[in-house]
């Protein structure tokens, strides 16, 4: 076995570990955990395969934004975690569904052309990054910005579902507060000392 | 000399731990120099912030207080670290490790002087994103693990500053990445050259400023320092930790900020290279020539001035409030990246490049 084979398998079992982990564990919390290790065990690999750009990427996306939120809500739970141990024979006909659907799903797409490629590109490209970059601007532009335009409507749609005004509120302008003059607030007054006689 | 070190290791050693451990040897080598460049800006930061006040600051222990950090160390690791009832103490205790981690291993690809790194990769700006992200999880498992309201709030407040702030981080890097066209750091620095005018602080002033002061909020500094307003949340998300564990977030934490000094350095001010560059009779000179000519001194320089900085700007400035905190990030901050990215693009597109 060669070294980058040792470490291979040294992630492949982590990761394999992990994931299991992340749907046995029985704190909220530490699923949310083993999840992050596996994100960064399968980034850990994509670097293997050489594909630096997408292992970097994911651990920068799904790692350092996408968990820290998944944390932060599951944080605020109330760590009673009984409710969610009930029902396990009734949801898992369901379970096994959308799995079955999602095993289908991805059988299917890996049996098409794009993934029939046994070898890698020729040449391949020194600098992954710019390989990428280069595809995803020109062969797949119009994929490219359709995703990005989903994810805009959503994030819309995510806010104006969420976002209630509350007339009642007295919510603080801070563009008007950080305008503020000295002259708006303090006034300098000249004035004479007052003696003894006065008071 | 690391052809010699490779040689005498290889007469009784198989290949690949002679690899390692000239790997390891390099690892220490960054990691030893660091750590003693942390304890002192402890101090310079107390002597620094004693000036400004007027006052002397440590001055006791050794010759005008020199030994000062090393006493702070001995009187940390002698300390019991207390493990506060309920916690969750696996994840209590793993915590300050994962808050140093990222802070240490983004070294790795910081070029000290020319061709002077430890991992010469070509996506060395994605990988430096990538780790300061992860920061975040030693704060926010921290604060969750210790079972207190308090260390939970500034979790939160410390998770939703760096997630903000990381966009107008990055956004300010694309920018630098659009005008070297690399991801590579040393070829970051390496398309700065030529004199002091084509570093990119000139044409990428703006950024300069975003990433800057994105910088200072990722490391959770003053004025953004919220997570540990001590006002309102005692110590933030570090209360409950004592002795060494509290002394390793405290490392990462300046560990932190030296980074983002050396990063600011490195993809602004052109890091290693000297701003008296292309006057030839002064980098000619016989011995002094060493000085002006490029070299990690430069660096070193670049990076304690911003440093300084970050000491400044603790003396001089009030704590944010929250909401003007997410306010400068997203209203003000990510859309000046924004609108200078588009500028800049425009120019590149338009072949309009002062930077080269």
């Amino acid at each position: 076995m060669t070294f980058e084979q040792i470490i291979f398998y040294l992630f492949s079992a982590v990761l394999v570990a992990a994931a299991v982990g992340m749907v046995t564990v029985r704190s909220p919390v530490y699923a949310a955990l083993c999840l992050i290790l596996s994100f960064f065990t399968s980034a850990a690999l994509w670097l293997l395969l050489e594909a630096e750009f997408l292992g970097l990427v994911l651990v920068l996306v799904y790692v350092g934004a996408v968990m820290v939120l998944f944390l932060f809500v599951i944080m605020m739970l109330d760590l009673n975690t009984d409710p969610l141990k009930e029902g396990l024979v009734k949801h898992a006909p369901v379970g096994f569904v959308v799995a079955a659907v999602i095993a289908v799903e991805m059988i299917l797409v890996l049996q098409s052309a794009p993934f029939q490629i046994a070898t890698p590109l020729n040449p391949a490209p020194a600098n992954n990054t710019e390989a990428l970059g280069a595809i995803l601007y020109t062969d797949y532009v119009y994929p490219f910005e359709i995703a990005a335009v989903i994810l805009v409507v959503a994030i819309i749609a995510a806010i104006t579902l969420t976002l209630r005004r509350r007339p009642d509120s007295r919510k603080q302008d801070i563009s008007q507060q950080v305008q503020v003059k000295r002259a708006d607030r303090v006034r300098l007054v000249k004035m004479k000392a007052e003696t003894k006689e006065q008071a | 000399m690391m052809e010699i070190l490779a040689n005498f290791f290889g007469a009784f050693l198989p290949e690949w731990m002679v690899t390692l451990l000239i790997i390891l040897i390099k690892v220490v080598a960054i990691v030893l120099p660091l750590i003693l460049l942390v304890a002192y800006a402890t101090y310079a930061e107390r002597k620094i912030i004693g000036f400004m006040q007027v006052r002397v600051g440590p001055n006791r222990v050794g010759f005008k207080g020199l030994l000062q950090p090393f006493a702070d160390m001995f009187k940390l690791i002698f300390k019991e670290i207390v493990i506060p009832a309920r916690s969750n103490r696996f994840l209590f205790l793993i915590a300050p490790l994962l808050a140093m981690g990222p802070a240490f291993a983004a070294w790795a690809v910081i070029p000290f002087s020319d061709g002077m790194v430890l991992a010469d990769v070509n996506a060395g700006l994605l990988f430096l994103l990538a780790l300061t992200s992860l920061g975040v999880y030693g704060v926010i498992i921290a604060g969750w693990a210790s079972n207190s309201k308090y260390a939970q709030l500034s979790a939160l407040r410390i998770g939703a500053q760096m997630v903000s702030y990381e966009i107008a981080m990055g956004f300010a890097l694309v920018g630098v990445l659009m005008a070297s066209g690399s991801l590579n750091l040393g070829d970051i620095v390496r398309a700065q050259s030529g004199s002091i005018f084509s570093w990119f602080v000139w044409p990428l002033f703006g950024l300069f400023l975003v990433y800057f002061i994105s910088g200072v909020a990722e490391t959770n500094r003053a004025p953004f320092d919220v997570a540990e307003g001590e006002s309102e949340i005692v110590a933030g998300f570090h209360v409950e930790y004592s002795g060494m564990a509290f002394s390793i977030f405290f490392l990462a934490e300046y560990a932190n900020m030296w980074l983002i000094a050396a990063l600011t350095s490195l993809m602004f001010l052109g890091g290693w290279l000297s701003p008296f560059q292309g006057l030839t009779f002064l980098t000619d000179m016989p011995v002094l020539g060493r000085v002006f000519g490029d070299g990690i001194h430069w660096l070193l320089l670049k990076a304690s001035f911003f440093m300084l900085l970050f000491f400044w700007f603790r003396a001089t400035f009030p704590r944010y409030r929250y909401d003007q905190i997410m306010r400068l990030g997203w209203k003000i901050l990510i859309p000046i990246t924004l609108v200078w990215i588009f500028a800049e693009g425009l120019a590149i597109a338009l072949g309009w490049k002062p930077w080269l």
